[in-house]
C-alpha cells in the first residue's frame, strides 16, 4: 500500500492552483482532507502524475453568508462545519447530515467541497446539495461558473467538473421560514457508506401548503437522486399522508444490491427513510406555520 | 511458605500498566521500528488475483530492469530452497509459503520483490507479468465437500482432507431414549482478529555455517520452530527467531507469520541481503490468516424435564486452501469439552475437515471456541423453545453442580473449579432479568421485536499440546511418537545490587505480562514492583524455550504466571537461608516484605533484600553451606495429569476451565432490521484475578470482537474466488461507539492446578457473545434459524423469512423478455439493459461494430486494436472511470451474428487492477434513415483487486462504461455533435445511461 510515483506541488493561491491544473487537466489530483484519495493512492486505484495540495492555499477555508446563500469554501473541514454557528443556523439540512460522514476523526480531517468533489453515490453531503437545491461553484483559468446540483453529479465518481477546473465551493440556499428540514441514513456501521441515505426539505405557505418539497436519496443509484412526488405542490400534508407518499415514491426508484444489501431491503430502506424523513420535516415545517 | 506482607499484595489490584509510558510516549520499539542489521532491503509480495488458477509463466523481466530493484523470487526458487511446511495429518497437497504453478486462494504469494525500498518494491510489483489460466472456483464449504466438487489439490478426489469420527458414553442409547430431539444446522463465518500491527519479519541469512537470524512480531506456539527449520533445511539451532520487544496485538492471528518468516528467509538466502517485509492493512486482511468456518450439525437428546443426556454433533470444518499447522486443531482443541459447561455425559462426533479456495486458517480469538459454543448455545436456546422452559432454566437443570468439582467430562477434560449456577445467578439478577421478561412483555404487546438471549460457556486455558494428536487416530498415534505436557519457563534473577530481571517464555501482544509478572515477583519476594523488570523479548539463542512457549490458549495467567511464582519462591528460599545465616535465626523464621528481610521478633534483627543479594554476589565464602553462588534461578511448571489421548480419545486438553455467563437483550427496529443491545451483561470466573484492570481490559475486547462476530463481521469471497473484504470498508469491525454499555461481575473459583490459582481470562466474551445476541435475535423474531453476522439488512431478510445466505450477494436486476435479443449464454453479477438512438444507418452501425478500425474509434481508451480471426479482436484498453482503471488485455469475440442485425459480444479483460469478462446481446433496428435504434443487455463479471475494494461502486461504474461505449459509437457517426464539448457529451452519456437497467 504505498502509491505509485507522482509529483507534488502546494500552491498557495487559487489562481496558481488553477494555473497547475490548466497545465495537467485530469492527470492531476486535488488533494484536501485526502480521506478518500490517500486510500486511493495507497491502493494504486488512482495514480495522478500529480498531487496538488490545496491545504495552504489562502482564503478558501471560509463559510459565508451571500445573497441568501451559505458558502462554504473548498478547504472546510467537515468538523469546522458540523460546529459552525451559520451552518447550524442557516443550513441545518448540511448540520443534521454531517454527524453521518464518516467518524470524528476522519471528518477532523475531511472536507466538504472534498465530499462533493469525490461524488461517492453514498455520500451524504452531496445528497444534501441536491435536495437543498444548491449549486457547485467551479473555477478554472478561463473564468468560473455555478453549476445546480442536479447537473453536477454524473454517475459514480464522475461529475460535470472539467479537468481544469477546482471545485472553490458549494452554495446553499440560506434556511427559509416554514420549512423542515430532515437527513435520516442506515448504515452498517454508523459512520460507514450509507447503505441508503434520505434527505427532505419541505416549505409551507403561511397558510400550510405545501410551497416546496424535494426529497432525495443517495446510495440507491450511480450518483445522488431527488425523488419525483407529483401533485403535492399547493397540497395540504398531514402526517398520515407520509406514508402513502413515501410508498409511491420508493416504487419510481429501483436500487441494486450488492455485498452489504439486497437490492430488496435497500428499496425497503428508501420507503422507511423517506417517510421518516418526510414525517421529519413536516412536522418543522408545520411548527413555523403555528409559531407565525 | 507465606507471603510476609499481606496487606501489601500486589495480586489482585488494579497495577497500572507497567507498558504503559513507553507505549504511549512513542518509545516502545515494534518489528516496523527496527534495523538490526545494516544493509536491509524491503520486501513486496506479489499476490494472486484469482480465487484458482494454473500459472503459466510469471515474465520479471521489466521489474528486475526496474532501477533500485535488487531481484524477484518466484515458487521456482522457493521449492529450491524449501521443504513444504507439514502438518500433523497426511493429506495430499503440499504446502509452500509461496505458489508454485497454481494458485489456490485470492492473495496467495506468487512471488517476492526485493528492492532499496517498499515504493521501488512496489512499482516492481505492478511490471511483472504473469500469465493465468482460470480454474473452477471452490469458496462455499458446502460445495466444497459436495459429491462430484473440483478437487483443489491433484491427486485427491475431493476437498476432504480429514474425517474422524469419536463416541464417547452411549449417544445412541441416549437419543433412543430422549423424549426430545432437537437439532440445529449453522454456519460460523470466517473470521479475523484483526489486531492495529500486521505482521512483519526482517530475516538474515548468514553462511559458514548456513543459519538465519529472523526478528518477527511471531507469537509462537514455538512447536512451530521445528517446522519451519524444518521447512528451511537446516538444523534447528541455525534458526534463530528474536521478537520485537512491542508488539501491536495478536490475539492469536500472528501465529500466521511463521510461513512468512521462512519464505522471507528463503529470500534472504537467495539474495544475500537482510531483507524486511511489513504485511500492509490489505495483505493482513486478504492473506495473513483467519479463523475458520464451520458448518455444524448438532443435536441434543433431552429428557422431558430438560436434561441434556446425548449431543450429536457433525463439524465441518473450512481451513482454506491448505493444511497449514497448527491445522486442523481448531477443530481439536474444544473436543475434550464438546459437553460444554453441561453435565451430559454420551456424545457422538463426526469431523471433517475441506479445502476451500480462501486463505488459510489458523489462531484467532477462542481458537475454536466460538465456533462450537455459537451451534451448542443455539441449540440449547432453541430446545428451550421446544420444551416450553426458560432458557436460562435450562441450563440451570444442566450445568455441572458446584459440588461435583474437580469434574471429569465425557471426552477426558478436568473442569477444575467452578460454581456454575452462583455465575447464572448473578448473571441474570445484574441482567435484572425478571424485570426484562416483562419489558418484553409490553414490548411484545405494542408490537415491538424484544428479545432476550443467554449463552454460557467454559473457557479453556493452558493447553496440553497433546490434543493435536486426536486428528490422528488411536492406531495412528500408536505408531508415532507419543506427545503430551504443555510446560511453561521463567527465570528470575538478582543482580549483586538486589534489582530483579524475569524472563518468561511468553511474549507480550500487549496484554500486560510485564506488569503481572512483576506483580507475582514483588509479592513473592516482598520487594517493589520498581525493583523488577520483565524482559519481553523473546530470543530462541538466549531464553530458555520449549514446544508450548508463546503467547495463545490463554496461557499466560495459568502457566506462566505459575512457573513465574515457583522461579520466585526458589529466589525467596535462597534469600530466606541467607537472611537466616546472616541474622541468626532459622529460614522459616524469615519473612520478606517492604524490602526488607525480617526475624521473628519484631524488634529483632533484619536485614534489607539488597543487601541478602550483595552477599550472593560479592562474598561467596560467607554463602551458608550448599548454596551456590549468585541469585539466578529457573523454574518450570507442568502439569503432571498431561498424558496424550488415550485410546478411546479422552485427553485432558487444558490446564485450567474458566466459565463464562452472558445474558443480554435487544430490541429490532421491525422496518429497518437495525438491532439495539439494551442490556448485556457479561459475568466471568477467571478463577484468582491477578489484576482486575488488566482483565477488564480483556474483558472489552473479547467482548468487542464477539459484537464483532455477531453483528459485522464476515470474511467473504465472492463465487469467482474474489476476496470481498480486503478493506476496513467491507471488514467492519465495530468502533468504540458501536460497543454498548457492558456490564461485568466476576465469581471467582481459584484453579487448584495453577500455583496462584489463576485461570486463563482472554478469550471471554467471543465464544458466548455471537450465541447471547443470535438467541436474542432467534427469540425476538420467533424464527429459529439464525445466521450471522446480523447485519440491518440481514435481520430484514430473515424478518421476511427469508435466508441470507441463500440470497445471491447481487440480485434482482430481472431483464424484461426480449425477443429481439439473442439469449445471453452467461450469468453475471452485474447486468444492465437498455436501447440508444444512434445517427447512422444500422448497416452503417453493423459494419463499424465489427471492424478493427470502427471499433478502435468507438471503444473509449482502445490504444490498439487488432483482428486476429473472423470475428475475434486483440486490444489494449485504458479503462478509466474519474482517473482509476488501468490498461487492459482484452480479447473480443463475436458470435451468433445474424441478419437483421443481430449479435452476441463476448469479451474478457486483464489488467493490473484485476480481471473481467462479460457478454453483451445487442439488436440494431432502422428507425429512419440515418437513424438507428441499438438494443442491448449485458451481463458482466469483475474479479480481482478491483472488485475487492470497490464492489460496491461497480455496477454504476459499469454503467457509466456502457455510455461512454455509446456515446463513442454516436460520436463515430456524428462528430459534429461531440465538439460540443464533454459536458454537454457527459449528459448525453447520462441519458443513455438512464435507459439502462434500474429505470423499469
Amino acid at each position: 500500500m504505498k502509491p505509485a510515483p507522482f509529483d507534488y506541488c502546494r500552491p498557495d493561491t487559487v489562481e496558481a492552483t488553477l494555473a497547475v491544473l490548466s497545465r495537467y487537466g485530469s492527470d492531476g489530483r486535488i488533494l484536501a482532507g485526502g480521506m478518500s484519495l490517500g486510500a486511493m493512492l495507497n491502493m494504486r486505484l488512482a495514480r495522478p502524475n500529480i498531487i496538488i495540495d490545496i491545504n495552504r492555499v489562502a482564503c478558501i477555508d471560509q463559510i459565508q453568508v451571500v445573497d441568501d446563500h451559505v458558502v462554504i469554501g473548498a478547504l472546510v473541514r467537515q468538523a469546522s462545519a458540523l460546529t459552525d454557528i451559520r451552518v447550524n443556523a442557516d443550513a441545518p439540512l448540511l448540520a443534521r447530515a454531517l454527524p453521518h460522514v464518516g467518524h470524528f476523526q476522519t471528518r477532523n480531517r475531511g472536507t466538504v467541497i472534498g465530499s462533493v468533489a469525490h461524488a461517492e453515490p453514498s455520500a451524504e453531503i452531496p445528497l444534501v446539495l441536491l435536495v437543498s437545491r444548491g449549486f457547485v461553484e467551479l473555477a478554472s483559468e478561463r473564468g468560473s461558473r455555478r453549476i445546480a446540483a442536479d447537473n453536477f453529479f454524473v454517475s459514480t465518481l464522475v461529475t460535470a467538473r472539467r479537468p481544469e477546473e477546482l471545485v472553490t465551493g458549494i452554495a446553499l440556499p440560506v434556511r427559509k421560514r416554514r420549512t423542515g428540514y430532515a437527513f435520516d441514513e442506515v448504515a452498517n456501521r454508523h459512520g460507514d457508506f450509507a447503505l441508503v441515505a434520505a434527505a427532505c426539505q419541505l416549505s409551507l405557505s403561511t397558510q400550510g401548503t405545501i410551497d416546496s418539497f424535494s426529497v432525495g436519496l443517495a446510495g440507491i443509484a450511480d450518483r445522488p437522486i431527488l425523488v419525483g412526488i407529483p401533485g403535492t405542490q399547493g397540497a395540504r400534508l398531514n402526517k398520515a399522508d407520509t406514508a402513502d407518499l413515501a410508498a409511491s415514491a420508493a416504487a419510481t426508484v429501483s436500487p441494486r444490491g450488492d455485498m452489504h444489501a439486497t437490492a430488496g431491503y435497500r428499496r425497503q430502506l428508501a420507503f422507511v427513510l423517506m417517510r421518516r424523513t418526510i414525517g421529519a420535516a413536516l412536522a418543522e415545517a408545520l411548527e413555523g406555520v403555528t409559531d407565525a | 511458605m507465606s507471603i510476609g506482607d499481606v496487606a501489601n499484595r500486589r495480586i489482585g489490584q488494579s497495577i497500572p500498566r507497567k507498558e504503559n509510558w513507553a507505549l504511549l510516549t512513542g518509545a516502545a520499539r515494534f518489528i516496523d521500528d527496527l534495523e538490526p542489521v545494516a544493509g536491509l532491503r524491503a520486501a513486496a509480495i506479489l499476490r494472486s488475483p484469482y480465487g484458482h488458477a494454473e500459472i503459466l509463466g510469471i515474465d520479471t523481466t521489466k521489474a528486475e530492469a526496474l532501477p533500485g530493484v535488487i531481484g524477484i523470487l518466484t515458487g521456482r526458487h522457493v521449492q529450491a530452497l524449501s521443504n513444504p511446511i507439514r502438518s500433523i495429518i497426511q493429506w495430499p497437497g503440499k504446502y509452500y509459503p509461496c505458489a508454485l504453478d497454481r494458485v489456490r486462494y485470492f492473495g496467495e504469494p506468487i512471488a517476492v520483490v526485493v528492492a532499496e525500498n517498499r515504493y521501488i518494491a512496489e512499482d516492481a510489483l505492478d511490471l511483472i507479468e504473469v500469465r493465468y489460466r482460470p480454474l473452477p472456483v471452490v469458496v462455499d464449504l458446502k460445495d466444497a465437500i459436495s459429491d462430484g466438487a473440483f478437487a483443489i489439490h491433484a491427486g485427491s478426489s475431493g476437498n476432504i482432507v480429514h474425517r474422524r469420527t469419536f463416541r464417547y458414553g452411549d449417544p445412541e442409547a441416549a437419543f433412543a431414549t430422549a423424549d426430545h430431539i432437537e437439532t440445529i444446522c449453522t454456519e460460523f463465518p470466517r473470521i479475523s482478529s484483526t489486531p492495529i500491527e500486521t505482521y512483519g519479519v526482517i530475516a538474515h541469512f548468514e553462511q559458514a555455517p548456513d543459519r538465519y537470524t529472523v526478528w518477527s512480531n511471531f507469537q509462537g506456539p514455538y512447536a512451530l520452530h521445528p517446522v519451519m527449520s524444518g521447512a528451511l533445511r537446516i538444523p534447528s539451532q541455525r534458526l534463530r527467531l528474536i521478537s520485537a520487544q512491542a508488539s501491536g496485538g495478536s490475539f492469536g492471528i500472528k501465529q500466521g507469520v511463521f510461513a512468512y518468516i521462512v519464505l522471507i528467509a528463503v529470500t534472504s538466502r537467495y539474495f544475500g541481503v537482510p531483507v524486511k517485509w511489513i504485511e500492509d492493512r490489505q495483505e493482513h486482511l486478504t492473506a495473513s490468516s483467519s479463523a475458520t468456518g464451520r458448518l455444524t450439525t448438532i443435536e441434543g437428546a433431552f429428557t422431558r424435564g430438560g436434561e441434556l443426556i446425548g449431543v450429536r454433533l457433525k463439524q465441518v470444518e473450512n481451513i482454506g486452501a491448505y493444511v497449514r499447522p497448527p491445522e486442523p486443531s481448531s477443530l481439536y482443541r474444544m473436543q475434550a469439552t464438546l459437553s460444554g459447561p453441561y453435565r451430559v455425559q454420551n456424545l457422538a462426533v463426526e469431523n471433517l475437515v475441506a479445502v476451500t479456495n480462501q486463505m488459510p486458517s489458523g489462531l484467532n480469538r477462542g481458537f475454536g471456541g466460538p465456533q462450537f459454543f455459537f451451534p451448542l448455545e443455539r441449540l440449547m436456546s432453541a430446545a428451550a423453545v421446544k420444551l416450553k422452559l426458560d432458557p436460562a432454566e435450562l441450563r440451570r437443570r444442566n450445568l455441572v453442580r458446584k459440588e461435583a468439582f474437580p469434574y471429569e467430562t465425557p471426552a477426558g477434560s478436568v473442569l477444575d473449579s467452578g460454581d456454575y449456577l452462583a455465575a447464572l445467578d448473578l448473571a441474570l439478577e445484574r441482567a435484572g432479568y425478571d424485570d426484562l421478561l416483562n419489558q418484553q412483555k409490553a414490548a411484545r404487546a405494542s408490537g415491538r421485536l424484544f428479545g432476550l438471549g443467554v449463552a454460557v460457556a467454559v473457557e479453556t486455558s493452558g493447553s496440553n499440546m497433546a490434543y493435536v494428536a486426536l486428528a490422528l487416530t488411536p492406531e495412528e498415534r500408536a505408531r508415532s511418537a507419543a506427545k503430551s505436557g504443555g510446560i511453561a519457563e521463567a527465570t528470575v534473577t538478582m543482580d549483586p545490587l538486589g534489582s530483579i530481571v524475569v524472563r518468561i517464555d511468553s511474549l507480550p501482544n500487549g496484554q500486560g505480562h510485564e506488569t503481572v509478572a512483576a506483580q507475582v515477583v514483588a509479592d513473592e519476594l516482598g520487594v517493589s514492583l520498581d525493583d523488577v523488570d520483565v524482559e519481553t523479548q523473546f530470543d530462541t539463542r538466549t531464553s530458555a524455550w520449549s514446544i508450548a512457549s508463546g503467547n495463545y490458549s490463554s496461557r499466560f495467567a495459568p502457566a506462566v504466571c505459575s512457573a513465574v511464582a515457583l522461579a520466585s519462591r526458589q529466589v525467596a528460599r535462597k534469600l530466606r537461608v541467607i537472611a537466616a545465616n546472616a541474622i541468626g535465626v532459622e529460614p522459616h523464621q524469615v519473612t520478606l516484605a517492604n524490602g526488607v528481610a525480617a526475624g521473628p521478633h519484631a524488634d529483632g534483627r533484619s536485614m534489607p533484600i539488597k543487601t541478602l543479594a550483595g552477599l550472593a554476589h560479592w562474598h561467596t565464602a560467607g554463602l551458608p553451606q550448599g548454596e551456590t553462588p549468585g541469585i539466578n534461578e529457573s523454574a518450570v511448571f507442568s502439569d503432571p495429569s498431561f498424558r496424550p489421548p488415550d485410546a478411546s480419545d479422552r485427553i485432558r486438553s487444558s490446564l485450567a476451565y474458566g466459565f463464562l455467563c452472558d445474558v443480554c437483550a435487544i430490541e429490532i427496529d421491525k422496518e429497518t432490521g437495525r438491532l439495539e443491545i439494551k442490556k448485556y451483561v457479561h459475568v466471568h470466573d477467571v478463577g484468582t484475578v491477578l489484576n482486575p484492570s488488566l482483565l477488564e481490559g480483556q474483558t472489552y475486547g473479547s467482548f468487542a470482537h464477539g459484537v464483532g462476530a455477531a453483528l459485522s463481521e464476515r470474511i467473504k469471497y465472492g463465487a469467482d474466488g474474489t476476496m470481498m473484504t480486503s478493506t476496513f470498508a467491507d471488514y467492519l469491525c465495530p468502533t468504540a461507539a458501536d460497543i454498548p454499555e457492558l456490564v461485568i461481575d466476576r465469581v471467582s473459583t481459584p484453579s487448584p492446578n495453577t500455583i496462584l490459582g489463576a485461570k486463563g481470562g482472554a478469550d471471554g466474551a467471543i465464544h458466548t457473545a455471537p450465541a447471547a445476541i443470535a438467541n436474542a435475535v432467534s427469540d425476538a423474531l420467533g424464527i429459529p434459524d439464525v445466521s450471522l453476522p446480523l447485519t440491518p439488512g440481514r435481520v430484514w431478510e430473515l424478518m421476511q423469512g427469508r435466508n441470507p445466505d441463500e440470497i445471491a450477494p447481487v440480485v434482482e436486476t430481472v431483464y424484461q423478455a426480449d425477443d429481439a435479443l439473442p439469449a445471453l449464454t452467461t450469468a453475471g453479477s452485474l447486468k444492465g439493459q437498455g436501447e440508444v438512438i444512434l445517427h447512422a444507418d444500422a448497416e452503417a452501425v453493423w459494419t463499424a461494430l465489427f471492424d478493427a478500425q470502427g471499433l478502435h474509434d468507438i471503444i473509449p481508451g482502445c490504444r490498439s486494436i487488432e483482428q486476429t480471426a473472423p470475428d475475434e479482436f486483440h486490444a489494449e484498453i485504458k479503462v478509466s472511470v474519474a482517473g482509476i482503471g488501468g490498461v487492459y488485455k482484452a480479447i473480443l469475440r463475436i458470435e451468433d451474428k445474424q441478419c437483421p442485425f443481430r449479435a452476441r459480444l463476448l469479451g474478457r479483460g486483464e489488467g493490473r487492477l484485476g480481471f473481467g469478462e462479460g457478454e453483451a446481446a445487442i439488436s440494431l433496428d432502422t428507425i429512419r434513415s440515418g437513424e438507428t435504434r441499438l438494443r442491448y443487455q449485458y451481463v458482466a463479471n469483475v474479479g480481482g483487486t478491483i472488485a475487492g475494494v470497490g464492489s460496491r461502486l461497480l455496477e454504476g461504474a459499469m454503467q457509466y462504461l456502457v455510455g461512454e461505449f455509446f456515446h463513442g459509437l454516436d460520436r463515430h457517426f456524428s462528430p459534429e455533435m461531440a465538439k460540443t464539448g464533454s459536458w454537454l457529451g457527459r449528459i448525453m452519456q447520462r441519458c443513455a445511461a438512464a435507459f439502462g437497467v434500474g429505470t423499469r
